[in-house]
């Protein structure tokens, strides 16, 4: 029980790892909580497939630290986010905006799901019973008969 | 050929001209986009790189086209792209100012001193704030401002021949 406790201790401290022990958090704690909330949704440019929470880079830290000041001067969520696409275009965000250079992007799941039911449905229709061995006729019944007949 | 051979052939030919284009117009998987194009240079004010240089800021990017290269001490390919700083004012009649990122005066200084400086002004940010301002992601970059003040241009990665040749000059002479 004690052991499974400091597992899940360990496990909950995880995310802990990378927004370093050093740094300076917002004395409210609403604030730093709103301020975690932005991190987790820019990606670290470094590390690409990071959000800049989960990241050691040390432009990552950079981008948490001005997170934190901007939340701290009052600014709002989506203000901090434009304050980052000015800089590093729609790419900077885990979770892109919709327009017509993210199309493909956004579509991709729906147009997979489509093209590949298609698929399963053009390969099941294809899939016909399998051919039915014609009925013997009198002679091969009667030849049948005899070589069950044969047996002990 | 068979009905059933064509999807499988359709999907390989998609994935393989996908990939042609993209390796064709060299795209870079890690780019970062080039989000401050065409926009007027940030508003900056930076203290001289290197003791009794000039410093850089906004006002020295107005009026002229310039080139605005990114490095540091600590980087790797900003030392492999040095010999091309080093000739590039010379060879394209363009001032090149410089930017040192998040680097330590001193390591700086040492550099510079022992390599050559290539820049006529240089900024020194510290704190990597103002190049936060112009997206780098790293270094080195390379920027072109034009006489309105606007970056036009920029080369992520240490610079290169092919890359000055055919890329920086050609946009170069298209400003002029």
């Amino acid at each position: 029980m004690k052991a499974l406790a400091v597992i899940a201790l360990l496990l909950w401290a995880g995310p802990a790892l990378a927004v370093g022990a050093d740094e300076t958090m917002l004395p409210d704690p609403a604030q730093e909580a709103r301020a975690r909330d932005i991190m987790e949704d820019l990606r670290c440019l470094v590390c690409q497939n990071q959000s800049i929470t989960d990241s050691n880079a040390d432009l990552a830290r950079d981008l948490r630290e001005i997170v934190r000041e901007r939340v701290a001067a009052g600014e709002t969520d989506a203000q901090v986010h434009q304050y980052m696409v000015d800089r590093y275009g729609d790419w900077i965000l885990m979770k892109p905006p919709f327009n017509i250079r993210t199309a493909l992007l956004w579509l991709a799941p729906a147009l997979m799901l489509v093209f590949g039911g298609f698929g399963a449905w053009a390969f099941i229709r294809r899939q016909r019973p399998p051919a039915q061995p014609e009925a013997l006729d009198e002679g091969e019944q009667a030849r049948l008969r005899a070589l069950l007949d044969e047996a002990p | 050929m068979k009905p059933q051979h064509v999807l499988p052939l359709a999907i390989f030919l998609t994935i393989a001209v996908a990939f042609g284009v993209a390796f064709y117009l060299n795209l870079d998987p890690k780019a970062t986009p080039f989000a401050i194009e065409g926009k007027p240079v940030p508003v900056f004010a930076l203290p001289p790189a290197v003791e009794g240089g000039e410093g850089l800021s906004t006002a020295d990017l107005q009026g002229k086209v310039a080139i605005v290269n990114f490095h540091a001490s600590w980087c790797a390919p900003c030392r492999a792209e040095h010999p091309i700083l080093m000739q590039l004012e010379k060879r394209t009649g363009v001032p090149v100012y410089g930017i040192a990122w998040k680097d330590k005066p001193a390591d700086l200084r040492a550099w510079l001193a022992a390599d050559g400086n290539p820049f006529s002004r240089a900024g020194f940010d510290g704190n990597g704030r103002v190049g936060i301002d112009w997206g780098i992601s790293g270094v080195p970059e390379t920027f072109i401002v034009d006489r309105s003040g606007k970056v036009v241009w920029r080369f992520q990665g240490a610079l290169n021949e092919p890359i000055v040749a055919k890329s920086l000059i050609p946009v170069l002479q298209g400003l002029k």
